[in-house]
């Protein structure tokens, strides 16, 4: 039962963070319909960056929102170089597997290749169903409901975050009415940062960060985005759960080293899950 | 737009007044090597009605998306001297979005969201404002297109295929609103149709476009009128 109850929270958390990276993915996808590849190494930079923050004497809580902010900003620059020059989509998609390898090239040059990590919230640890919980768990959990309902107040509610639907929805009427669809896509990068940064930041503290490992955060994160169709940033949600729960008691009651291999059969499977509903819609 | 210096000249059918709203002058628009517009001079008058018949494929949509901004000529020159908006071919709402959303993106470029003078002109529209879009009629979907550009404030509103895939009877108590808000408001329209008869009725003067190139012009009675009109575009039907 505690090793359950460890598992259950453990699983929710790292589900969490893999539901920023996968909102990142949606949301860059919905605009621009690039599926952005970099958008592990957003999560990598804002761990790193926040490790030398921390260790620059920079106060915690201001440390991890300076490296969320530079996250979006790596989000911003990546997202002109992959959208501003009018590159068919294939070309944009290999763009972002390009800055996902320049990043982690740029990653090692600054940091080296040593795994870093640094404490979250300090505090005592506490006790739930017998089993030891850290408190960077609790912290995790409320951090990223917190930027969940941050998103889906901004973009769910406000007449920008209409806008930028409504470039999601069809980008030809949004610029009959005068919306900047490019500049949204520039937008939606950004936003894709930020939520990528913020689940580095959040995650380094429970699993040491290395300089390259942006492509397995990308893999999950574009698996949980496959469950909503990467058009829906509910279903990511779900499917940053499933993914992280799935890791966590495949790792406890079978084997650690079977949890990649698990994740990407997951992956498959929905793969072909969606391309039969897809086929299956075409033919209504 | 970046707009191209040309010789301005009259047309060879007649020429544009100074203080037209809108007005087109040899315009060529190309996808890749196809010639989509060949030359096309046009304008539209001040709270004027306008009708741009002509087969699918003439360039009717083209020539639209070309005063939106969406395309770029490759020659000649656009004059706008007010706000246009425009009414896409089939719609083109954003579905999962709520009618009053859809209505006040409209004024995203300014003005004011309030999307009630909408209700006014539609008044159905107002029990279905919170309705996803996508599920409407198409008839309330026209509406709400027709709505989402006059949220803009326009001098004048292009509409592309006002009676594509309508009822008639919805088609007539549309067209009808907007005849009503051009005599109300001053609003120009520039109606583009495939049903002819519709739009030579409704509007005072009327271009032919075919093959990207305008190939009548004149007021609507007469071309109504006009033998080679009235077989290619009215069906041979006699009109009033
Ligand atoms: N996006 C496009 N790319 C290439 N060719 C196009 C495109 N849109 C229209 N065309 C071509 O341009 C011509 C004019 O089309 P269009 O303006 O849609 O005509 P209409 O609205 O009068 O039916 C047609 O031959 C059409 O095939
Ligand atoms: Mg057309």
């Amino acid at each position: 039962m505690t090793a359950f109850v460890e598992y259950l929270m453990t699983g929710i958390a790292r589900g969490l963070v893999f539901a920023l990276l996968a909102m990142g993915f949606v949301f860059i996808y919905r605009v621009t319909r690039v599926v952005n590849f970099a958008q592990g190494a957003f999560a990598v930079f804002g761990g790193f960056i926040t490790y030398s923050l921390l260790r620059a004497g920079v106060p915690q809580g201001v440390s991890e929102l300076l490296a969320i902010l530079a996250a979006a900003l790596i989000g911003l620059i990546f997202g002109i170089i992959t959208i501003a020059g009018d590159l068919p989509l294939l070309a944009s998609l290999i763009i972002t597997i390009g800055l996902s390898i320049l990043s982690e090239a740029i990653l090692m040059l600054i940091w080296g290749t040593t795994p870093i990590t640094y404490s979250g919230l300090t505090g005592h640890d506490f006790v739930i169903l017998g089993a030891f919980i850290q408190r960077q768990y609790l912290i995790v959990v409320l951090a990223s409901l917190a930027l969940f309902a941050l998103v889906a107040l901004a973009f769910g509610r406000t007449y920008f975050g209409k806008a930028m639907t409504a470039c999601a929805s069809n980008p030809y009427a949004a610029k009959l009415s005068g919306i900047n669809v490019k500049r949204m896509g520039l937008v939606a990068f950004m936003l894709g940062g930020a939520l990528g940064g913020a689940a580095g930041v959040l995650i380094t503290p429970l699993s040491p960060m290395t300089y390259d490992a942006d492509v397995s955060l990308a893999i999950t994160g574009f698996a949980a985005a496959i469950v909503g169709g990467l058009t829906s940033p509910g279903l990511a949600v779900i499917g940053g759960l499933v993914f992280g729960l799935a890791e966590q008691f495949v790792a406890g009651y079978w084997s650690p080293s079977n949890e990649t291999a698990v994740a990407l059969a997951l992956l498959i499977i929905l793969l072909l899950w969606q391309a039969r509903r897809m086929r299956l819609e075409g033919l209504e | 737009m970046k707009l191209l210096e040309s010789v301005e000249q009259p047309t060879p059918n007649g020429s544009i007044p100074s203080d037209a709203l809108l007005a087109t002058y040899n315009l060529v628009v190309r996808y890749g090597a196809a010639v989509a517009l060949d030359g096309v001079s046009m304008y539209v008058g001040k709270g004027e009605m306008v009708a741009l018949i002509g087969p699918n494929g003439a360039g009717k949509s083209t020539l639209l998306n070309t005063l939106s901004g969406i395309n770029r000529p490759a020659a000649g020159k656009i004059i706008c001297n007010g706000k246009l908006a425009h009414v896409p071919e089939g719609r083109q709402l954003f579905p999962e979005l709520t009618v009053e959303d859809n209505l006040r993106l409209g004024a995203y470029r300014g003005g004011s969201r309030d999307p009630s003078p909408m209700y006014e002109l539609f008044p159905q529209l107002h029990r279905l404002r919170h309705r996803r879009a996508g599920g409407l009629s198409g008839g309330e979907q026209q509406m709400v297109a027709i709505g989402r550009a006059l949220m803009a404030h326009p001098d004048i509103v292009a509409v592309d295929e006002l009676s594509q895939g309508l009822a008639p009877i919805v088609v007539s108590d549309i067209a009808n609103h907007l005849v009503s808000l051009n005599k109300q408001n001053g609003t120009a329209v520039l109606l583009v149709e495939q049903n002819a008869q519709l739009a030579l009725d409704i509007t005072s003067r009327a271009y032919v476009l075919e093959n990207g190139r305008i190939s009548k012009e004149g007021r609507s009675a007469d071309l109504a009128r006009d033998p080679a009109v009235h077989k290619a575009y009215l069906g041979g039907q006699v009109s009033r």
